[in-house]
């Protein structure tokens, strides 16, 4: 499994996607104007589809980075371990990022 | 061998043993996991105050930074971020620029972003949650 690089291209994303949270929080400072104009952007298909794939990054680099960490202990070295870990950062990160977006549209009532 | 007189005690090898490359030891490695660890404990509290701010508009968002909990959770979240994310980006960089002078350069960019982004979020909240 090729699997560290995903860890490495999620996180190169994450760090990039951080200009979007900072985006929204300089927003949410400065008035009701700029905060409509991330709405506006995070309510289009191109900003939602952003903002799906920021979820996916950090759920996968979350997870593949507890698989690290289980490493860095010295545990789950045995080849069906590694396996194990590996294919559950996968099927987790896709799972929790489609979890929390099933709430937040709950939240939201299905799309603002 | 003749080693350049040193003032301290310490022979030349045990100042630099375990110091690597980078001169500052496996400083880098500890704080990376030190904010990975920090970043699990509050991925749940991050993730349940970014679904509360979802369907609220600007006053309502600057209703909820105006909690102190909530401002300190999303504070400690940036801390660790940013110095996560600075660590994890020098490494790419030193994995994969080998001209010396674009490797400082980018080092540099680096923590300039990181320090940017880290500060403008830190100042959004404060300004937030103190009302002004």
């Amino acid at each position: 499994m090729a699997l560290s690089i995903v860890h490495r291209a999620t996180g190169v994303a994450l760090y990039f996607g951080t200009l979007l949270l900072a985006w929204w929080l300089i927003a949410a400072a400065s008035g009701p104007g700029a905060y409509a104009n991330v709405q506006a952007f995070t309510g289009s298909f191109i900003g939602r589809l952003i903002v799906f794939g920021y979820t996916w990054a950090l759920m996968h680099h979350l997870l593949s980075g507890l698989r690290h960490l289980v490493w860095d202990l010295g545990y789950g070295f045995k080849a069906n371990e590694r396996e194990a870990l590996t294919w559950g950062a996968l099927i987790g990160g896709i799972s929790l990022t489609i979890l929390v977006w099933i709430v937040a549209y709950m939240t939201i009532g299905g799309g603002r | 061998m003749n080693a350049p007189k040193s003032p301290s005690m310490r022979t030349p090898l045990a100042r630099v043993r375990a110091l690597g490359s980078s001169h500052s030891g496996t400083s880098d490695f500890w704080r990376q996991r030190l904010t990975a660890v920090a970043m699990t404990l509050l991925i749940v509290p991050v993730i349940v105050v970014v679904l509360m701010l979802l369907g609220s508009n600007q006053a309502g968002a600057k209703q909820i930074f105006s909690s102190v909990p909530i401002a300190i959770i999303m504070l400690l979240f940036i801390l660790a971020s940013a110095w996560h994310m600075k660590i994890g980006m020098q490494v790419v960089i030193e994995d994969y620029v080998h001209n010396e002078k674009i490797k400082l350069a980018s080092v540099m960019a680096n923590n300039f972003f990181c320090i940017a982004v880290a500060l403008a979020s830190i100042y959004a909240i404060l300004k937030m949650s103190s009302g002004v």
